[in-house]
């Protein structure tokens, strides 16, 4: 009696976690798992032919022309974790910090913030692309208007500020993310701490760089490690608005776009290329991977526990 | 002093919601236009009876397939993660059983895997299942991305619900199927409203799954029609912003119905 009552919630419970786990391993750690093992074959085409040891590492690491591209992307990508670390996460440090003060309207702009945010990236490169057209895009138009023509900027088609205008546009499509994880966090912190603050200092640098800001590093820690992951996986925004091969001459080139191409095949050279593809898919997520978790580790040390 | 601090606060927040909203408006504005229009006076107002623009995406365009294709695929992701990802959860949540603690460890480290970067052998599986092209693979690969998140926030809900309705229906015999179904899961429903939001967006927003998987343009997904759209009407910008307007106004407004749980949906993973 006790065991078949033991059995039947065992059957239970099976059927219960069963499902989920399945679908899990099938459609995630199973295709993650095989990554791995696919780097260390040739391909051809779609099917799997001889292990060849670190082969396809070794072209896409030191053989041309793959190399070269590697490193070109690479580097890209270094830039635009940089740039956004300024103009997404330290513009949503400052944003959190007015929004907290809860003024009046603090409620409008906090939604306003993130409603970029909630939009596809497709739709936010393609509306960017509109605006930026080097003839009847707004940017040039009102540059022009404003007597500021020798400003306006062929901006997508010109290798000095391609990039850097697609870094533009995810600013103004993410920032909100970081203002309001910032924001969770400074409200978080505790009245007394700031009311014994507001006795000791008027200075609102001093406030904010010695008092919110490490009181805080959890959220930053968060925002931190979310964007080096996004900005080594970056790839919708620059397929969108440079396109698949990172024009114009390489300029807007990322290890996703890259990626992409090499195991895809690019306009040119429509071919699957799995085995370099397989190489580079590991070499970034051993690359993201090691490096998030040391930035994480790192990041925590320097919370405080209230 | 105070005065001047507020005020350079507010002069700040207004600067930046104007820049959020401006590119917004210009592209609801710029829906209404002709092409002259549009390149000689961006910032001026339209004449918001002149629908020509929005009429043509919705009857010579297959924007509205586009749309039936993410409605389906975001709405049966959506109802299979909360299926999966509530049985999971009350699973752990409510029995102790050996490997548990493990199988939750399980859950958690899907949160911290790129499937990205792992598309070449899913491409590879998903064509040895004969689910390329297909609307399953789209689904699948979203259940799967989405079910880690789902059983985190769901199991640390159903974990907090009381014992007490539970041991009470379990005295008078109920089965445990049942007391799952018509005891707690109605109280799970906030959780689940949470779960749903933080997966419905990315979800209906992906365009990288859908660019590998799907080749037909009958079951293109509204992002990825945008692009082959732009392409086809790439000279006449009226259209183009009333494609994008039209994509993108179903989701701001219920934004803006439901910020709040937005936000919190969106942010749940990142705020402890």
């Amino acid at each position: 009696m006790l065991s078949s009552k033991l059995t039947g919630r065992n059957l239970w419970i099976a059927a219960l976690v069963v499902p989920p786990i399945a679908f899990m391993s099938l459609f995630l750690v199973y295709p993650i798992l095989s990554a791995f093992a696919y780097a260390f074959y040739e391909w051809k085409g779609l099917a799997r032919g001889e292990f060849i040891w670190f082969e396809n590492f070794h072209r896409v690491l030191f053989e041309f022309p793959f190399s070269e591209r590697t490193i070109n992307a690479f580097s890209h990508n270094i830039f635009v974790f940089f740039a956004l670390m300024v103009l997404q996460n330290g513009v949503g440090f400052l944003l959190a910090y007015c929004l907290w003060r809860e003024l009046w309207g603090a409620r409008f702009h906090r939604v306003a913030v993130f409603l970029p945010v909630v939009l596809s990236t497709v739709i936010v490169g393609l509306l960017w692309k509109l605006f930026l057209h080097p003839l009847f895009g707004a940017v040039n138009v009102s540059l022009r208007g404003m007597g500021l023509g020798f400003l306006a900027q062929p901006w997508l088609g010109q290798d000095s500020t391609a990039l850097m205008a697609i870094i533009v546009a995810n600013a103004w499509h993410m920032v909100g993310f970081p203002t309001l994880v910032f924001l969770a966090g400074m409200q978080r912190i505790p009245s007394e701490i700031l009311d014994a603050v507001r006795m000791e200092t008027e200075s609102e640098w001093v406030k904010m760089s010695k008092i919110v800001w490490p009181l805080v590093a959890p959220s930053a820690t968060v925002v931190f490690t979310l964007l080096f992951v996004g900005a080594f996986n970056w790839f919708e925004l620059p397929y969108v608005m440079g396109g698949i091969d990172g024009s114009p001459h390489g300029a807007t080139d990322v290890l996703g776009l890259y990626f992409y191409r090499t195991a895809f095949g690019s306009m040119s050279a429509s071919a699957e290329n799995f085995g370099p593809g397989s190489a580079l898919a590991v070499l970034i997520f051993l690359f993201i991977a090691v490096v998030s978790s040391v930035i994480t580790i790192r990041l925590r040390k320097r919370e405080i526990q209230l | 002093m105070a005065f001047g601090r507020d005020g350079l606060i507010q002069i700040i927040l207004i600067g930046n919601s104007i820049v959020m909203l401006a590119p917004i408006i210009i592209m609801v504005i710029s829906a209404f236009k002709t092409n002259a229009q549009i390149f000689q006076s961006p910032f001026s107002l339209p004449d918001f009876t002149k629908v020509g623009n929005l009429v043509r995406v919705w009857t010579e365009t297959d924007f509205i397939r586009y749309l039936m294709n993410s409605f389906i695929v975001t709405g049966s992701s959506i109802a299979l993660i909360l299926v999966l990802g509530t049985m999971a959860a009350y699973a752990l949540a409510r029995y102790e059983f050996r490997g548990a603690n493990l199988i939750l460890l399980f859950f958690l480290a899907g949160l911290t895997l790129p499937l990205k970067l792992a598309v070449i052998p899913l491409f590879i599986q998903m064509r040895d299942l004969g689910l390329l092209d297909t609307r399953f693979a789209l689904i699948f690969i979203y259940v799967a991305t989405g079910l880690p998140t789902t059983v985190f926030i769901l199991t640390g809900f159903i974990r907090s619900l009381p014992n007490e309705l539970e041991d009470a229906a379990r005295m008078d015999g109920a089965s445990e199927a049942r007391i799952m179904w018509a005891i707690m899961l109605p109280l799970v429903r906030p959780a689940m409203v949470i779960a749903a939001i933080q997966n419905v967006v990315p979800i209906w927003n992906d365009f990288f799954f859908p660019l590998i998987f799907i080749q037909s343009n009958d079951l293109k997904t509204l992002p990825q029609g945008l692009t082959t759209f732009m392409g086809e009407f790439g000279t006449d910008w009226g259209v183009l912003f009333s494609g994008l307007t039209l994509s993108a106004l179903p989701v701001i407004i219920l934004y803006i119905a439901l910020s709040r749980q937005f936000v919190n949906g969106m942010t749940a993973g990142a705020i402890k």
